[in-house]
């Protein structure tokens, strides 16, 4: 990280763009996807904010998040209202505070899909199945990285205009969600175990 | 006994038959479940049959176009609908096109002021409004916020959350192209709904051939692409249709073959209608007795009843082949005798609550009755004076030689009763079947095809039913609000997995009332409004045009049945709140929170909340359990039969007679029911009436063979015993084939008879005729 800064400061604004380009080749989105994939769980808390038009104020929420690899991811919201889901395959499982559970199948909903493997298949570092719904493209170094997701599909482009994940190797750092109505979210993530 | 004149005799035949005739004319038959259905139901069973009748499950109709490419499904399934539409035979058509979809939610947002569970008087105080709206922000703040979002600013007390939570947890079936396709996507789905309710299996045949030809007449359709269809509807149609093309054919065969082995022997055309004229005699004044008795005939007791022939044909064939019998007294009582064995064998069939039972009880005996007077009273008064019967001495030999050769078993029956009495009591075989599928004649193809048409259009398989009746709409559905609280808390306590009520998609009048009589004036409400946005991130100018919706929702008019003219939810309604010329019935889906939900509990908390007059119904327990009940009381029934047949024979002929008859039919219909059992086909409750139709002929032979036969002449005692393998031929002719049948229903009774009168016939020559060959 250090070298990296060294290298902003020697080539100045311009160079700093190609720098990029240069660093990107030599890090690449295989070279990120193999990475995570090597992680088989891990466990983290988040903090996300929700910056809304109508609203005045951010919504925050917080919880933890558990994934355990190839394809199962819980997000367990703790505040402002207890919330459940458990991604398991095809299947997603809503617990509410009520305790009310509801089972959805993903198969049924193209837009869910593409929103849950947004997270999934970076965390599994599958790189066909973001390809599947995103133009990937992948900023920064193995220590400092970007990438960013770019809906295909017209149906989700209409909801979401970006993903940007920023991560340190085979962690992930942050979650932003920007959506096409101008909010977006941001989601701060602290991992607190990790196989 | 003084006998009528033979005029007197033919009088009374003549003018019964042509009384007879008239009644079966104006009878009505019937080819629906009712004959399945209980005559005194208990409320359960009321519910189950009205649920039968009329619920949703009889009405609708699954469907599905296969073949062909998406887009060519896609643009059927739209023509299709369509067509149905304007078809007045069904009440509703869906198939997943967004315009109903839009009209549904439209409904539900734009009345949402009305059809919120919210709402109470305080929903629109400070208080309450901040309340909403914190919990709006709440489900913003989680991960179905990207949604909620959208319905603040008019909506900011969650008011369409509130509502769309009752439904939660469907799974609707899968949408490409605009229509609903099957979870694999290969299969374009659509749901009709019949307008009318009832069991009528020839109109909802009608109607579903109204489908099939408005599927076969779209324009431009490819060759490749199907129509397959199941529901309720679809499958009684298929089974009635399988049983009656069964029953036709194999009727004419077994009916050509019986006539064709009766003109081998008699070879004469005269005594071949002779010897029908009991069996029509027979038939009619049985089907115009239950008439008479019931009012309406089923079909099944027809098809059933057909096996009278077997016993009916029996008599002429002893009349004919005996007929130089010097002892006529001895015959006629012998006759007289099986004949009341017979009935007392049926009777007991006539107390059964099930009156497909009780029908067929009536049917048998009276039928029987009438065509053993025809043979006695009205076949020798048309028999021509010199029967044209071959003689058939050659074979009445040949046949004693081989009736010897049995003699020498007479150890073989009762042995093998033992080895059976211990096969079945040590057998892991079940003996009794409890399934009710294993009457129906539907094959399992088409029971997978409706498991997966069910499936693709997630359809509740409507097993649990929370079921009553209101003398009103209103009190419906204020009734249905009642029940509504208490599976909230049975949803939240996960003893339910979820439920629908008719006042989700409709609240009653006086709910509708006391929400809009909470929604205070405009400047009332800005006050307020103002008071509860204090410290809240939302700015009063953000929550567009919230105040003018309420404002509206206050004026608005009741919402009515007709409100929801063209939504999905409007059909939902329709099959859970029907009305009836004196009631209305209302019935509630229930979902199970896994695989089974207890009825009981349910019925529990209910009561508690003094709702003690609604109903909780698992169908498929239900189902079963009347099958089970019918089962058991046919099995006490033929027990009470064979005992009333042991006393009659006691009385009548003394013990040792009732021994010879008795052996050999025991050791009959005790063989036949090892077979079944070790061969892994449990009992049904044909099986137990076919049982009994071996027991009625089995001890004709044995009663034959039983009469004191040192009376009798070789050679009379020779055509006796030709006319009992005649007879016993015919039976296992025709029943023989009724065995081969596909149709469940048939080949049981078939198959039950004919190896039954066959055992019947050997094991009455070993055990009966033996003493005779051993003692001469």
């Amino acid at each position: 990280m250090q070298k990296n800064l060294l290298r902003y400061v020697v080539w100045g604004g311009v160079c700093a763009l190609l720098s990029g380009q240069i660093m990107a080749a030599g890090w690449s989105v295989s070279d990120l996807m193999q990475l995570l994939g090597q992680k088989k769980a891990g466990t983290a808390t988040f903090v996300e904010k929700k910056y809304l038009g109508v609203l005045s104020q951010p919504l925050e929420s917080t919880g933890q998040l558990a994934f355990t690899a190839p394809d199962r991811l819980e997000k367990r919201t703790l505040t402002p209202k207890a919330e459940t889901l458990v991604l398991q395959g095809d299947k997603l499982l809503v617990e509410r505070s009520d305790g009310r559970k509801l089972s959805v199948t993903l198969a049924d909903r193209p837009e869910v899909i593409a929103f849950v493997e947004s997270i999934r298949a970076t965390l599994a570092g599958d790189r066909s199945a973001l390809e599947r719904y995103y133009t990937v493209s992948l900023n920064g170094s193995e220590e400092q990285w970007q990438l960013t997701l770019t809906p295909l599909q017209g149906r989700m482009q209409k909801i979401l205009t970006q993903i940007r994940i920023n991560g340190t190797r085979a962690q992930l750092k942050t979650i932003a969600f920007q959506q096409a109505d101008g909010d977006h979210s941001d989601m701060l993530i602290t991992e607190t175990s990790s196989k | 006994m003084k006998l009528p004149s033979q005029k007197t005799a033919l009088g009374i035949w003549l003018v019964s038959l042509l009384a007879a005739v008239l009644v079966v004319l104006n009878t009505t038959f019937i080819a629906d479940l009712s004959a399945f259905m209980p005559k005194t139901p208990n409320v359960r069973q009321q519910m189950l049959v009205e649920q039968l009748k009329e619920g949703a499950i009889a009405r609708l109709v699954l469907i599905g176009i296969e073949g062909g490419d998406a887009t060519e499904r896609a643009r059927l399934s739209r023509l299709l609908a369509a067509r149905l539409a304007r078809d007045t035979r069904f009440s509703a058509v869906q198939n997943g096109d967004p315009a109903t979809l839009a009209r549904d939610q439209s409904y539900f947002f734009a009345n949402r002021y009305a059809l919120s569970p919210a709402i109470g008087p305080d929903r629109f105080t400070a208080s309450g409004m901040r309340q909403g709206l914190q919990e709006m922000l709440d489900a913003m703040a989680g991960d179905g916020g990207l949604l909620v979002k959208q319905l603040l600013p008019r909506d900011p007390t969650g008011e369409t959350l509130q509502i769309v939570t009752q439904f939660m947890g469907e799974a609707g079936p899968q949408t490409d192209q605009g229509v609903w396709v099957s979870r694999n996507r290969e299969r374009a789905v659509l749901m009709a709904q019949l307008a009318e309710s009832g069991l009528d299996t020839d109109r909802q045949a009608v109607a579903l051939d109204g489908i099939r030809q408005a599927f076969a007449s779209l324009p431009q359709r490819q060759a490749s692409t199907r129509l397959v269809m199941s529901g309720t509807s679809v499958l009684s149609v298929a089974s009635r249709d399988i049983i009656k093309s069964e029953v036709e054919r194999l009727a004419t065969l077994g009916t050509l073959l019986v006539i064709g082995l009766l003109l081998l022997v008699y070879r004469s055309f005269t005594l071949l209608l002779l010897g029908l004229l009991p069996v029509v005699t027979g038939a009619l004044v049985g089907v115009a007795s239950v008439s008479l008795a019931f009012g309406s005939v089923h079909g099944l007791t027809l098809g059933f009843g057909t096996t009278l022939i077997g016993e009916a044909v029996d008599y002429s064939i002893y009349l004919f082949i005996q007929r130089d019998n010097r002892q006529p007294g001895r015959f006629w009582r012998t006759i007289r005798l099986g004949v009341l064995t017979s009935v007392t064998g049926f009777a007991a069939l006539m107390f059964s609550s099930f009156p497909g039972l009780a029908q067929l009880g009536l049917y048998s005996i009276s039928g029987l009755v009438a065509a053993a007077l025809v043979t006695r009273f009205v076949l020798p008064a048309l028999m021509p004076a010199t029967l044209g019967v071959r003689r058939m001495d050659k074979a009445g030999k040949w046949l004693e030689t081989g009736l010897d050769r049995l003699a020498a078993f007479r150890w073989l029956p009762l042995l093998l009763l033992s080895g059976c009495l211990v096969l079945l009591f040590t057998s892991r075989h079940e003996v009794w079947n409890r399934q009710l599928s294993s009457l129906s004649p539907v094959t399992q193809a088409q029971n997978q095809l409706d498991a997966s048409l069910r499936s693709d259009l997630g359809s509740a398989d409507m097993r649990y039913v929370v079921s009553f009746t209101a003398p009103s709409h209103e009190q419906a559905l204020q009734q249905s609000e009642r029940a509504d609280k208490v599976l909230a808390v049975l949803l939240k306590q996960q003893l339910i997995g979820g439920y629908h009520t008719p006042s989700q998609l409709l609240p009653s009048q006086a709910s509708q009332a006391m929400r809009k009589a909470a929604i205070p004036a405009a400047p009332v409400l800005q006050v307020r409004l103002a008071e509860a946005l204090q410290g809240m991130p939302v700015a009063a100018d953000k929550l567009g045009s919230f105040l003018t919706d309420l404002a509206q929702a206050r004026q608005a008019p009741m919402l009515t049945p007709q409100s929801l003219a063209g939504t999905s939810s409007a059909v939902l309604l329709d099959s859970m709140l029907i009305q009836r010329p004196q009631d209305y019935l209302v019935m509630m889906p229930l979902r199970a929170a896994g695989d089974r939900l207890d009825t009981d509990k349910v019925q529990a908390a209910l009561n508690g909340y003094g709702l003690g007059h609604m109903t909780v119904i698992d169908l498929a327990a239900e189902t079963s359990g009347i099958f089970d009940h019918y089962t058991h009381e046919a099995q006490w029934l033929s027990g009470i039969g064979c005992v009333a047949i042991l006393l009659l024979l006691l009385f009548s002929c003394g013990w040792r007679q009732t021994w010879f008859v008795v052996a050999p039919v025991a050791c009959a219909v005790t063989g036949v029911i090892t077979l079944l059992v070790m061969l892994g086909i449990p009992l049904t409750i044909l099986h137990l009436i076919g049982l009994l139709l071996v027991v009625a002929l089995g001890s004709n032979y044995a009663l034959f063979f039983a009469d004191d036969h040192h009376q009798r002449a070789v050679e009379e005692n020779r055509r006796m015993e030709l006319s009992l393998l005649i007879a016993n031929l015919a039976t296992v002719c025709s029943f023989g084939l009724l065995g081969m049948s596909s149709v469940p229903v048939l080949s049981f009774i078939g198959s039950t008879v004919a190896i039954g009168a066959l055992l019947s016939l050997v094991f009455a020559a070993m055990l009966v005729r033996g003493r005779r060959a051993l003692h001469p």
